[in-house]
């Protein structure tokens, strides 16, 4: 009672500031997350879009993008070495600033402590600190672009002795360091996020809500906050020594008698080598970071509009254990033209092959859950259904690159950007999607135009495999994934055409998000008063008003009684029994409990 | 349906059945956990980079002729000296005499601040001796790297501890934290001091 009571207070004292800015609120904090990466979305979408301009239509002359990047282009064509930092910014942006930040980080915290019927986070301050370390890395990232030699360009992954060597590309005089520096801000921040998901998950569910009751939405967020409390302190370990490599003359990552410039490198001895194998112990991770929520989303949504429990609970959440744990023993098959010991590979290639298992379980449950149901195509079901598609188109070119004999071939072909671009990229934008439209009633009070919800869908899943499909036959016709012409090579000419076709999906697809920006922002201000429940949900967040007070539940924490997956219980008066309701009554008056959620 | 209810009295009652803390402990104690296991996976970055250095370059100095043993051997000894007179201190708290606590953090303290001056002795000799981060008179210049950067990284934990336990000693002779917050404290340094176990058998003994 007592706590009820500091945070109705609470709430009357709060300057504007403390509110909206410097909040310790879960949910605000969440949406600040959530609008901050879809902000950078925006940035490096952009960015992709100059990728596709150049490459699309290398002879044209760009006469505004000369202006907006006055050191980047020249006679109105982009300089070569600017290209490949448009590429390693695009990547780090989408990788670590849109899709870890919105997924994990917005999602996760605004839904962590909804869906379990806790009040906030474990450490709510710490959660504000991990939200404001996100600002100065993203200013320290862009600014990259101002100093001299420009933006990092040794690609997302940061590959010595690119990285490493200061004069190696304009990009790794200072563009590198800068890079290095922002991304230790935001494992900083990530790890503070990650303390308080593992402890408010562990600590704060609400009675009744064992482990085998939380939501999979919850349970991706959890195993998410594991990989990440796991897999990011290594790259923290990696990117200390390369900045020591960069600044301090150390060579942990640049070998003996590397030239630069007609000059003798002057460090020696160093592997570099040993950074990928560090930078993979995160990299592999850190794509299930962000294909984890989206599948917690997915589940989520597909039965709530499926109508339907969702099939084979028990082995939904031991697939998402089970690829938590593979995902740390997989880095390998991202060096298999490395010089890596070839019995290394072939075990690198079975544990990859392995995660495939689980991955299938979830989809053929997917399918099951959606078979003979009475579907409601909501703009998120039809997100949700996108991503299934999705993560299959790329998961199979998968089980192809998993393959080491497969993968000389392929590496660092556009059959590996098509891969992991529908695979990770475009499947984790869909679950992103698919959740903003399906929780953005909880979040603002409002429901989001729904006509306009689905021509963005079918604009943007045309749109994708239009985008990335044709470049499996790019990559397989030998183009190189970093290169920055078609006319460079006489037997890339012949690939022009497609290029060309490829870039126009792409700024078809890029001008059908402005479609969900408008939504977005209209729907925010005048769309249409949302009630607690719209989607007729069980979980507990939609058992509260809409957006939920400060303090989620009033005067009484909720008491859950069942799982999330009571849809069209045989015998029930309605479709949907929420985890509120306790057994005995359960047939006679299943709308809403009393006892919770009311205000006092 | 009285099974279903039955059902639900059980799983209320079990510490997993939501309401509780499934392992008997409060949050701020599983974070301080949950936090040096993502330490330790830092410190095993460091240590594998370590690793790889040695075993790929396939020579490298024989310490012994390098190191003082007995210099780092008795810093290693305060150290674990300094873990006990912590362990004094929570069982202290935990028993509630409340007079014994603040005592023995300082005894604590004092020890790391003695484990810092033998590590600024030590580095200081080095440099002296011509040791820098990129060379150093005894081979390959990863052999000074390494040392450097684990011992500066474990180096910068204890002065981050020495700081945290003059904090908790303070605020407990005010009387402003409850003796978990000594535990949890106590978590931490004996975790420094582990590190250093492995840090010293890797560096100085193998």
């Amino acid at each position: 009672m007592t706590v009820t009571h500091d945070h109705t207070h609470a709430e009357h004292r709060q300057s504007f500031i403390t509110r909206w800015i410097f909040s310790q609120d879960h949910k605000v904090i969440g949406i600040q997350y959530l609008m901050t990466s879809l902000l950078m979305a925006a940035i490096g979408g952009f960015l992709s879009m100059l990728i596709r301009m150049q490459l699309g239509f290398p002879t044209w002359n760009f006469y505004w993008a000369q202006w907006l990047f006055p050191g980047g282009f020249a006679d109105f064509k982009m300089k070569p070495d600017f290209y490949p930092a448009v590429v390693t910014m695009h990547g780090t942006i989408m990788v670590f600033f849109v899709l870890t930040t919105a997924l994990s980080g917005g999602f996760g915290n605004f839904l962590i402590p909804l869906t379990i019927g806790a009040r906030d986070m474990a450490f709510p301050f710490l959660n504000m600190m991990s939200y404001w370390l996100y600002p100065p890395a993203i200013v320290i990232l862009l600014i990259s672009f101002l100093v001299t030699g420009g933006a990092a360009a040794a690609g997302w992954t940061a590959y010595p002795p690119l990285s490493a060597l200061r004069n190696a590309v304009p990009g790794s005089l200072w563009g590198q360091t800068l890079w290095l520096v922002s991304l230790a801000l935001l494992i900083v921040g990530f790890l503070f996020g990650s303390l308080n998901y593992i402890t408010t998950v562990f600590n704060l569910r609400a009675r009744g809500m064992t482990m085998s009751r939380l939501p999979l939405v919850t349970w991706a967020q959890f195993l998410t906050a594991i990989l990440m409390l796991l897999s990011f302190p290594v790259l923290f370990a990696a990117v200390i020594m390369l900045l020591f490599d960069r600044h301090l003359g150390t060579s942990f990552f640049i070998p003996s008698g590397l030239v630069v410039g007609s000059q003798l490198v002057t460090h020696q001895g160093g592997n570099p080598i040993l950074w990928q194998h560090l930078f993979w112990f995160l990299g592999h991770p850190e794509v299930y970071v962000l294909i984890l929520p989206p599948m917690g989303i997915v589940s989520e949504i597909l039965s709530n509009n499926s109508r339907k429990p969702i099939f084979g609970y028990t082995f939904m959440v031991g697939s998402l254990s089970a690829i938590t744990f593979l995902s740390f023993l997989v880095w390998g098959h991202h060096m298999f033209t490395s010089g890596m010991h070839p019995l290394v590979g072939t075990a690198f290639m079975v544990t990859t092959l392995l995660i495939a298992v689980p991955s299938a379980i979830k989809v053929f449950n997917w399918l099951a859950t959606l078979w003979r149901a009475q579907i409601r195509f909501t703009s998120a079901m039809l997100f949700a259904i996108g991503f299934v598609s999705l993560f299959v188109t790329g998961g199979l070119t998968g089980v192809f690159l998993a393959s080491p004999a497969v993968d000389i071939y392929f590496q660092d072909t556009f059959f590996v950007v098509a891969h992991f671009h529908f695979v990770m990229a475009s499947a984790a934008l869909f679950g992103l999607f698919a959740g903003t439209y399906h929780w953005f009633p909880k979040m603002f009070g409002r429901m989001m135009n729904e006509r306009l919800g689905k021509i963005h869908f079918w604009l943007t899943f045309v749109g994708i495999y239009a985008t990335f499909y044709p470049m499996h036959f790019a990559g397989t016709a030998g183009m190189m994934r970093r290169i920055f012409s078609t006319t460079q090579y006489e037997f890339l000419r012949g690939l022009a055409g497609m290029n060309m076709f490829i870039s126009v999906a792409a700024f078809g697809l890029g001008i059908a998000q402005l479609i969900f920006a408008y939504n977005f922002i209209n729907s925010w201000i005048r769309g249409p008063k949302a009630d607690r429940n719209p989607w007729k949900s069980n979980t507990l967040e939609w058992q509260t008003e809409s957006p939920p007070p400060h303090g989620n539940w009033g005067a009484h924490e909720p008491t859950v009684h069942r799982w999330p997956y009571d849809y069209s219980v045989p015998g029930a008066t309605d479709d949907f029994i929420p985890q509120t309701v306790p057994a005995v009554p359960a047939v006679s008056g299943a709308a809403v409990d009393e006892s919770d959620g009311k205000p006092t | 349906m009285a099974h279903e209810v039955a059902d639900q009295e059980r799983i209320l009652a079990s510490p997993w059945g939501g309401g509780q803390s499934p392992f008997a402990v409060g949050w701020p104690k599983l974070m301080m956990w949950l936090f040096l296991v993502s330490d330790t996976l830092t410190f095993a970055g460091l240590l594998a980079g370590y690793g790889v250095m040695r075993i790929s370059l396939g020579r490298w100095p024989v310490q012994s002729g390098i190191f003082n043993i007995w210099l780092v051997g008795g810093m290693t000894f305060i150290l674990i000296c300094s873990s006990a007179t912590m362990a004094v201190a929570v069982a202290a708290a935990k028993s509630g005499d409340r007079k014994r606590v603040t005592p023995f953090l300082l005894a604590t303290v004092f020890g790391g601040l003695l484990f810092l001056a033998g590590q600024y002795y030590e580095w200081s000799h080095f440099i002296h001796e011509g040791a820098r981060l990129f060379s150093n008179p005894w081979g390959v210049p990863q052999f000074s790297a390494t040392f450097f950067i684990t011992t500066g990284f474990h180096g910068a934990h204890v002065t981050g501890g020495v700081i945290y336990l003059l904090i908790t000693a303070l605020r407990w002779a005010r009387g402003r934290i409850q003796p978990e917050s000594i535990e949890i404290a106590g978590l931490y340094w004996h975790f420094v001091d582990l590190v250093w176990v492995f840090i010293f058998t890797l560096l100085y003994l193998i």
